[in-house]
This record gives structure tokens, sequence and C-alpha cells, in this order.
């Protein structure tokens, strides 16, 4: 009746896991039975769940990857604690403990941060910045959000149910055949990893088609901001390697489920094609996930140092370049297979040449700097932060590119420090410089700006301590993954590293109370014009937050820095353009087909790992059906009348006048 | 936000086809237009994955474990008829898209009825293969080479499979709701898809079967 699922699933005899999957759960009940008294249920159902508007969805990621972010430093945390005391002792952390936690943290970060805080930026500020009013096909990005988070839920679930898998972020067969891992553990990651999967390429698919089809009257491919730029090189990239991943786990899941014999060592199957298979998704998945990073920086740079970006084309052709290097370098991360000399040779060189692009991008974020007023604010500390600390993970990546270096270091802590280096200094950095920039934007305040300076120092200062002594152990020989060590020398660096997760951490909590005295203090933080930081692209020319329009005319793009020519026409004539001519908008109606395909996909998922046929059959009718009924609506649509607009509308236009009233002031 | 759709009154059907923004390189860009580039975007992405598999099986086709070979259980004779039927149902699949295009029901339920019935005998034959490699002993787990003949043809099945339930699903939506705008562009896309499946076929049919057979 329940497959493989009994009470022998709990781990009752592991108490650490079991107080977290304790503590999760009841915080789970508790915020769910604090929103039920409250009477705020209607309202998240109705203005949330069901939302199909993009700066929504957005914002729910974003929400997704930071409550994940503390899972995954929770198990980072660990991780660094029991390296520290695990000197010629056994630590506190049991083998098989200690290798879900490092599987745990690399798959969630990667999976369930990294993904969705990029994706949820996307979602906010590209329609905003193309001047259009939501993404191409609007419920689609519902589904692709909530099937997310039926991945990380899994995962999570994995915590008090099960195990996870022992395998590594990625699971390398043959240890993760089910020979070598019969537990569930495995199952956990690939339906987890499957179900977001479908949900990442849906969003792939939705972007594409936003980007190239939809703009606003006069938003030429040329005109478009960079970080619209970089969102299609990564969705690109999204669509052209998701399918791979889907296909390689849906091939280990056939060699687990049905004895086939892909990457089994027996029947003939091949253990390195699924190294060359994963890793043909995997590199370029590290692009997806920089490149709109490097779109916020961007940004970023160019708003705070009042110029124009340095050097545009060539940072779209950097850009596109990227894109398509991205797919030329996977075999770096196996040089150590033997594939000869020749071979290792050329993926040497295309991953060292993939750098190049990479520096004009520097280059040109220096020089658009240079000459300019730099305004120190947060978003801009964690773009400096990241230009020097991103620089130091692309010269040790150059380093790790000569295969005989490699063949020294590969699986050493050095790589380790070397992907920390340029995933936190690139990814991470720049997801938070995007945050601090937007966040005005999104919620209608700014952040406070001393605890998100302070938040700043210690994440860097963490980072540094935590990283730069495991490229040292690295070179000492040590390996990853190592539940405990006999080596003294290694010590003191570990204790070090430690002591930087610490300092991490402390940046985590100022981050935490940075949003809870952010709220507090709302009204001396409010942003009323909607151009908080004297920004250049569209999405400054709306109000704070936007409305669910996006703009009560679609705005006519003139040239680049579309907003910038608009503001500045404002400030030389003293006046804001004519009032515009409203007229009534459609928008997509709110749907629950999202929530509900999810809803089934849990059960499905969970149904699959655990072999219960019966349910996991009943909730695919469930899925089928969902998506039938979607198909049966009559109504797709709703209008919001010229009268509504134009009140929404002509509250912004006045307190962007009153502002130009003032000297000295931007609109 | 229902705000504004509590302000908006009843909502309006809307069924006329709209533009909803422009394109960049100027001009307006209907929702037809949205709609097909999307699902062609999508398509592309499901071509890669069974790229995936194609490389998967060119890589496993010699590693038999000992067992039989290609060219030691294909029957070439009916996987031409597999073809035939495959491929001519693109051709009633695209009667039935100018009969939804001219409104025209006898054409459009006559020539999506013929895409079914094609459909499901290719889906037999395939069916009625795959139980008789597995009867002599040569089902998927019997070598690597027989996992990547069964993941990569299943996989085209399942697509076949899944193309027929949405075939029948848009035969039901055309009677209950007639050729409205949003109905027809779910037409072009299941189009579209079938097709693909085609071109997909042509390519399984020359890598897995012709160049099989000669081995």
């Amino acid at each position: 009746m329940l497959g493989k699922l009994s009470w022998a699933a709990i781990p009752l005899d592991q108490p650490i896991p079991l107080f977290a999957g304790a503590l999760v759960g009841a915080l789970i009940v508790f915020v769910l039975a604090w929103v039920t008294l409250k009477g705020w249920m209607p309202y998240l159902w109705r203005e949330w769940i069901t939302s199909v508007d993009h700066k929504r969805i957005g914002i729910m990621y974003i929400l997704l990857a930071m409550v994940m972010l503390l899972r995954g430093f929770t198990d980072a945390i660990m991780m660094r604690s029991q390296q520290a005391l695990a000197f010629q002792s056994e630590g506190y952390l049991p083998p098989d403990h200690y290798d879900q936690i490092f599987s745990a943290h690399g798959t969630l970060m990667i999976f369930f941060v990294a993904m969705p805080f990029v994706i949820g930026l996307m979602n906010f500020v590209m329609p905003l910045q193309l001047g259009i009013r939501d993404v191409a096909f609007p419920t689609l990005n519902s589904v692709s959000l909530w099937l997310t988070a039926t991945g990380a839920l899994l995962i999570n679930v994995s915590l008090l149910v099960g195990e996870f898998a022992r395998t590594g972020w990625l699971p390398y067969p043959p240890l993760s055949e089910l020979t070598y891992s019969p537990g569930v553990g495995v199952d956990y990651y690939l339906w987890s990893l499957q179900i977001s999967g479908v949900g990442t390429l849906l969003t792939g698919v939705n972007f594409v088609t936003t980007i190239l089809k939809l703009h606003a009257p006069g938003m030429t491919y040329m005109r478009m901001p960079m970080f619209c730029w970089t969102a299609l090189a990564s969705n690109l990239l999204i669509v052209a390697a998701f399918p791979v991943l889907t296909a390689t786990l849906a091939m280990l899941l056939l060699d687990r489920y049905l004895g086939f014999h892909f990457f089994t060592d027996t029947g003939g199957g091949n253990v390195m094609m699924f190294m060359n298979l994963i890793w043909a998704w995997g590199h370029p998945e590290v692009y997806i996930l920089i490149l709109p990073a490097f779109g916020v920086f961007s940004e970023v740079f160019a708003t705070f140092s009042g110029k124009p970006l340095f050097g545009y084309r060539s940072m779209v052709m950097a850009t596109m370049a990227i894109c398509v290097l991205s797919f030329t370098v996977w075999l770096h991360h196996f040089f150590t297979m033997g594939a000869g000399a020749d071979v290792n040779a050329i993926f040497g060189i295309a991953s060292m040449i993939i750098a190049v692009p990479t520096g004009v991008k520097v280059f040109n974020w220096l020089f658009t700097m240079y000459g300019g007023r730099v305004v120190y604010s947060v978003p801009i500390l964690w773009s400096l932060g990241f230009m020097v600390t991103f620089l130091i993970g692309g010269m040790t990546g150059v380093l790790l590119a000569v295969p005989p270096a490699d063949f020294l270091l590969h699986n050493s802590l050095f790589l380790v420090a070397h992907f920390h280096n340029v995933i936190i200094g690139g990814v991470l950095f720049g997801a938070f410089a995007g945050y601090n920039y937007w966040f005005p934007k999104a919620f209608g305040f700014r952040l406070h700006e001393g605890l998100g300076k302070a938040a700043f120092w210690c994440w860097i200062l963490g980072f540094y301590l935590a990283f730069m002594p495991l490229y040292v152990l690295g070179l000492m020989g040590m390996t990853r993954r190592m539940q405990h060590y006999d080596v003294p020398e290694w010590r003191p660096w570990l204790l070090i590293a430690a002591g930087g997760a610490v300092v991490i951490l402390v940046g985590i909590i100022l981050q935490i109370v940075q949003i809870a005295v952010s709220i507090r203090q709302r009204d001396q933080l409010r942003d009323t014009t909607g151009d908080p930081w004297n920004g250049r692209s569209l999405e400054w020319a709306t109000a704070s937050p936007p409305p669910a329009f996006n703009f009560a005319v679609l705005p006519r793009v003139e040239g680049r820095d579309a907003y910038w020519s608009i503001k500045q026409r404002a400030l030389r004539q003293a006046r804001l353009g004519d009032e515009p001519a409203y007229t009534e908008i459609e928008m997509p109606r709110n749907s629950p087909t999202g929530f509900a395909c999810a809803f089934f996909a849990t059960f499905m998922g969970f149904a699959l790992i655990w072999s219960i046929w019966w349910l996991a059959i009943l909730a695919g009718v469930g899925a089928l059906a969902t998506f039938v009924v979607f198909a049966w609506r009559d109504r797709v649509e709703y209008v919001i009348p010229a009268d509504t607009v134009a009140s929404i509308d002509r509250a912004n236009r006045s307190a962007r006048s009153a502002t130009l009233a003032q000297p000295g002031i931007a609109p | 936000m229902s705000a504004f759709q509590a302000a908006a009154g009843p909502d309006r059907e809307v069924e006329h086809e709209q533009n909803v923004a422009t394109h960049a390189a100027g001009g307006l860009v209907s929702k037809r237009i949205i709609v097909g580039y999307g699902f062609w975007i999508f398509l592309l992405s499901d071509i890669i994955m069974f790229s995936a598999f194609f490389a998967t099986y060119a890589v496993l086709v010699g590693n038999t474990a000992g067992g039989p070979r290609g060219s030691q259980l294909f029957d070439l004779h009916d996987t031409a008829v597999e073809t035939a039927c495959l491929l001519l149902s693109s051709f009633t699949c695209g009667l039935a898209s100018i009969g939804a295009r001219m409104h025209d029901g006898r054409w459009f339920y006559g020539a999506m009825a013929a895409t079914f019935v094609l459909g499901v005998g290719f889906i037999g034959i395939e069916v009625h293969e795959f139980a008789s490699l597995v009867a002599r002993g040569a089902g998927p787990t019997r070598s690597a080479f027989l996992s990547a003949f069964f993941t990569l043809v299943g996989c085209h099945g399942l697509h076949v499979t899944a193309g027929l339930l949405w075939l029948l699903t848009m035969i039901a939506q055309v009677f209950a709701k007639g050729y409205r705008p949003d109905i027809l562009r779910r037409v072009l896309c299941f189009s579209l898809f079938w097709h693909t499946l085609d071109i997909i076929w042509v390519a399984l049919f020359t890598v897995v079967y012709l160049m099989g057979a000669g081995q």
C-alpha cells in the first residue's frame, strides 16, 4: 500500500536530522497557523499564491531562495565545524550523515538558492525594463514557480522522512546506482530535480519568447538594458542545457528503477558517459547563474556612477560569446578521465578563451566608473566586492584549466575554494546587489543603508576567511568531502575557515535585521517617486511598487537608457511630458493552475520516491486534469477601466512633478 | 490583482486577436505569433533532449554485452509500415489545420480522426515490437545497447502517446468551444508538435533502424 515507506523511514536514532526536521516542521505549522488565525489566508491565496503577475512571482522566487539559503548555510556551518573538530577524531557528524549534508548543501545552493534568486530577479525586473506589462505566458510562469517550490519541498522532506543522497551534488555513478546506493536518498535528489527542472525549462521558454518578441515601442534589441541581454543569454542556455539534464537524470532513474544499463558497471554501461552528459548541462549552468549577475552589475555600475554603461556593444558581444562558448568547455570538469592530451588541450584552451569575454566585461565596468561620480551605496559595494573577489576566482579558474595543474588539484579543496570564489563572489554578490537595488521598486521603500553596509563587510570578510584557507589546504593535498583527517598541518587553516563561516553567519543575521528594521522604518525610507537611485532604465519610469499593469501607457523608447532621456527632457523643460490619453488595460486573470500542478507534482514525486505506484498514477492524472481544466476556462483576462488607470498614474505623476519643482533633484 | 478585478466589473470575454506589444524590429505582434514562437522554443528544447538520447544511443550501440545486435532484432518491414503511418498522419494533421483555419468541421474532425487512427496504428506496431523483443529475451535490461534503444524509441513513443491525448482534447475543445482564437492557437501548437515528432522519427528511423539493420 505504501511502497517502501514505513516507520523505519523516520530517523529516530539520529538526533540531528530529527531535531532539524521537527524544527522546520514546527516552523511551517506555526507560520500556517499564524496566517490562518490572522485571517490572511484568503488574501495570500488571492493575491500571491494564484498570482500570475511577474512581479509577485519574482518576489516569491526570491523569498524561496532566501529561505533555502538559510537551510543551505546551516549545512555549510555544520560541515565547517565538523572539519574544525574532526582532527584525529570522529567529530560530531557520523560519515553517513556528513555525506548527506555536503550533498544537500550543494544541491540546495545551486538549484534552490542561486537559481530561484536569479530567476526571481529576471522575473521582477526584465518585463519592467522592456517596458511591457507581463511575460509572454503569465500562467506558465506561475507553474514554473510552484514546480520549483515542489523540488525544494521534496528535498526538505528528506530530512525527516527517509534520507538524502550521499553522492555529492552531482550523483556520479556507479556510486549513485542501486547497487551502491540502495536507499531512497538518490531518488529524492533525482525526482526533486526532475520536477523543478521542468519548471526551470518552462521559465527559459517563457523568458526567451518574452525578450525576443515583447517590447515597448522603439525598444530595439540594441536598446535593451544590459540586464535584459544577460537574461536572454541565460535563458537561451536554460532552453539548450536543461533538456540534457532531464535526459541524463531520466537515464539514471531508468537504471535505478527498471534495471537499465546506461551507467552501470555491468551490461555494457558506460560510467564516464554520465560525467560527459551531466557536465554538458553543468557547465552552461554556471553561466546561467552568473550571466544575470553580470547584468545586475552592469545596471548598478551605470546607475551609481551616473554614466551610461561603457562599451555597451562589446558587453552584448561578450555576453553572447560566453553564451556560445559555455557549451565548449564541459570536459575540464574531468581532465583526469584520461581522454588523452589532445582532447584535454582543446578543452583547456577553450576554458581559457572563455575568460576573455569576462575580462572585457570587467574592463567595461571599470571604465563605466572612471570619470563618474560614484555613489558608494550598498548595491555598488556588493558590485565592487564582486569585482575583486570574482577576479581572484576567475584566475584560479584559469589555473585549473591547465590540464597538468588540474591533475594535481582535481577534487582538492583548491577546487572547492575556486567555485565558491566565483559562485559566492559572483552569483550571490550579484543577487544581493540586485536585491538591495530593486527592493525599493518592489516594495516602495529602501533597505536600511547602514545595516546593509555592515552585512556586506561581514560577508566579504567572512568569505575571505572561510575560503582563502581552502586554497592553501588544496595545495597541501587535502581532498574535498573529508569527514575526518589526521594531518596536523591542516588544522589551523580549517579553524580559520570555520571562523570565516561564523563571520558570514553574522552577515546573514545582519541581513535579517536589515529587513526587520527597514520594514519598521519604512516611512522614513519611503520611495515616493519611483526613482530612488536616479536610475536610467524603464523600471524607474513607473511607481514603486509598480501597479499591476506596470505602465499606464507603454513608454515610447527613443534610445539606450530609455528612462534617462525621458527624465532629462523633463528636467530641461521643468515639467513632465503631457498627460497621456488613458485607455482600459486587459490583464491576465489569476489562476490556481500553477499551485494545483505543484500540489499534484509533490505527491507524484513523493510517491515515485517511495514506490507508491497507485498514488503516483493518481497524482499524474490530477496534474493532467489540472491542465485540461485550465484549457477549458473561457475568461482569461480582466479589464482595468481607464479611470482606474488614470487615477493610479496621476498619483505617481504628481509625486514626480513635486520632485521636479525642487531644484537639483531628479524626478 | 483582485482589487482591480473587482473594480473592473463583469469580466469580458476576449474574443478578438489582439496585439499585445510591439516587436523589436517594429510592427505589432499578435498572440498567435507569440504562442507559436514560444512553442517553437519549447520544441527546440525537446529536440535537444532527444539529441542527448541519440548521443547516448550512438555511444552504447556497440555495447551489446554478448546479447543481440540491431541487425538480429530489427524488422524493417514493420518499421516501414510504422513510418508510413506516421508520415501519413502528418499529412492528415496538416489537413486538420487547414480545416480548422477554414472553420470547416467536416475537414477538421475527419482529418483529426484519421490522424488519431494512424497515430494509434503507429503506437500499436511499436508496442508489438517492444513486446516481441522482451519475449525473445531482448528487453532493455539485457544490455546497454538495448537500454539505449528502448529509451530513445520509447521516448518518441511516449511523445506520440501524449500527442494522441492532446489530439483528443483538441477535438473536444473545438467541439465544445468552437473555433475561438485561443483554441486555434492550440491547434497550431498541436500540429507543430505532431510534425516535430515526424522529424524526430525520420532521424530515428535512419539512425536506429536503417543503420542498425546493416550492422
